[in-house]
């Protein structure tokens, strides 16, 4: 089970609380009408299956209900941060 | 990798929003989402010794509230509706007189008001509150329990994964969390005694599930 501390409720909680909402970070393309095919099959299916860190997006589902971004190992599980939805990781893959 | 958040600021609309009174007349008397459970019946026949008490706050006015915090104006406008500040903390509540204010989330706020003055507190938000905010009467979604006694941290312990030690979950502190899988509000407002809004829809699972868990300790049914 992981613990995780929601940055609005400001508190951790179990695990059963939240949903992952699969991979952060991906930006809706502005135009997707001048979008290739290929720009846009890409934006819609294709995600990162990292061995190591991976900047995923969170939702406390059975709390505030809000959308938070968590840095997380896939290999150790380790979760190395969360943050807000609009700021930058601050741990990276090299 | 950037994302996509800056959000205009939209020109406030007219406040032209249909509400009406959500109370039936008083030739139709209200049931609640445990009517069928009859905890009336139940607290006259039913023991009187035990380590939990249950209560239902039957029929109560529940109306959610979502605004900006940082709209000062909005704040002003809820204290001359209320004659109270809405809780900014997280995981914080505030009462006075028959009013309560739960926070709910950044931007979201869940007001308890007794239910023959749900739609007078509804007009005149309506009538202050200026702005981008909604407000909606969520009376008949949800209903409340109380519970206290002895053993109620027990009880409650078996059914979420919240800390409830005093440290953790002082009285007054309230949060969102899940309910023997369901979900749940919960407030402390005394040493051992604890608030639950539970969903409509959950109601006789959760009153099923109290009587399940209080059963080594004895489940007392107050009306």
């Amino acid at each position: 089970m992981f613990h995780i501390y929601c940055p609005h409720c400001g508190e951790y909680r179990e695990e059963e609380e939240f949903h992952p909402a699969g991979q952060a970070h991906i930006a809706r393309p502005l135009d997707p009408e001048a979008c290739s095919d290929k720009e846009w099959g890409e934006y819609l299916f294709f995600r990162k299956n990292p061995r190591g860190l991976h900047h995923e997006l969170w939702v406390h589902a059975a709390g505030c209900r809000k959308f938070f971004n968590m840095t997380r190992d896939t290999q150790t599980y380790e979760i190395k941060e969360v943050y807000k939805i609009g700021e930058q990781p601050s741990v990276v893959a090299e | 990798m950037s994302d996509n958040v800056a959000v205009e600021e939209q020109a406030p609309a007219p406040a032209t929003v249909a509400i009406m009174d959500q109370r039936p007349g008083p030739e139709i008397a209200g049931e609640s989402p445990l009517h069928h459970a009859d905890l009336d019946s139940l607290a006259k026949q039913g023991k009187r010794q035990g380590g939990v008490h249950l209560r239902e706050n039957k029929l109560l006015g529940h109306l959610t509230l979502r605004c900006n915090q940082s709209n000062s104006e909005q704040l002003a406008a809820v204290v001359r509706v209320l004659d109270v500040a809405l809780p900014l903390q997280p995981l914080t509540s505030v009462e006075k007189g028959d009013v309560s204010i739960r926070w709910m989330s950044p931007d979201e706020w869940l007001i308890i008001v007794p239910g023959e003055k749900a739609f007078e507190v509804e007009s005149r938000f309506r009538d202050e509150m200026e702005g981008h905010y909604s407000l909606v009467n969520s009376s008949g979604g949800s209903t409340v329990l109380e519970l206290s006694g002895n053993n109620v941290v027990d009880m409650l312990k078996k059914s979420t994964p919240i800390d409830l030690h005093p440290k953790e979950f002082p009285v007054g502190k309230v949060v969102s969390t899940v309910f023997a899988k369901s979900t749940a509000i919960i407030r402390r407002t005394g040493d051992k005694r604890f608030e639950l809004v539970i969903r409509r829809s959950f109601a006789d699972y959760v009153w099923l599930w109290i009587q399940d868990a209080s059963r080594e300790y004895g489940l007392v049914v107050d009306a």
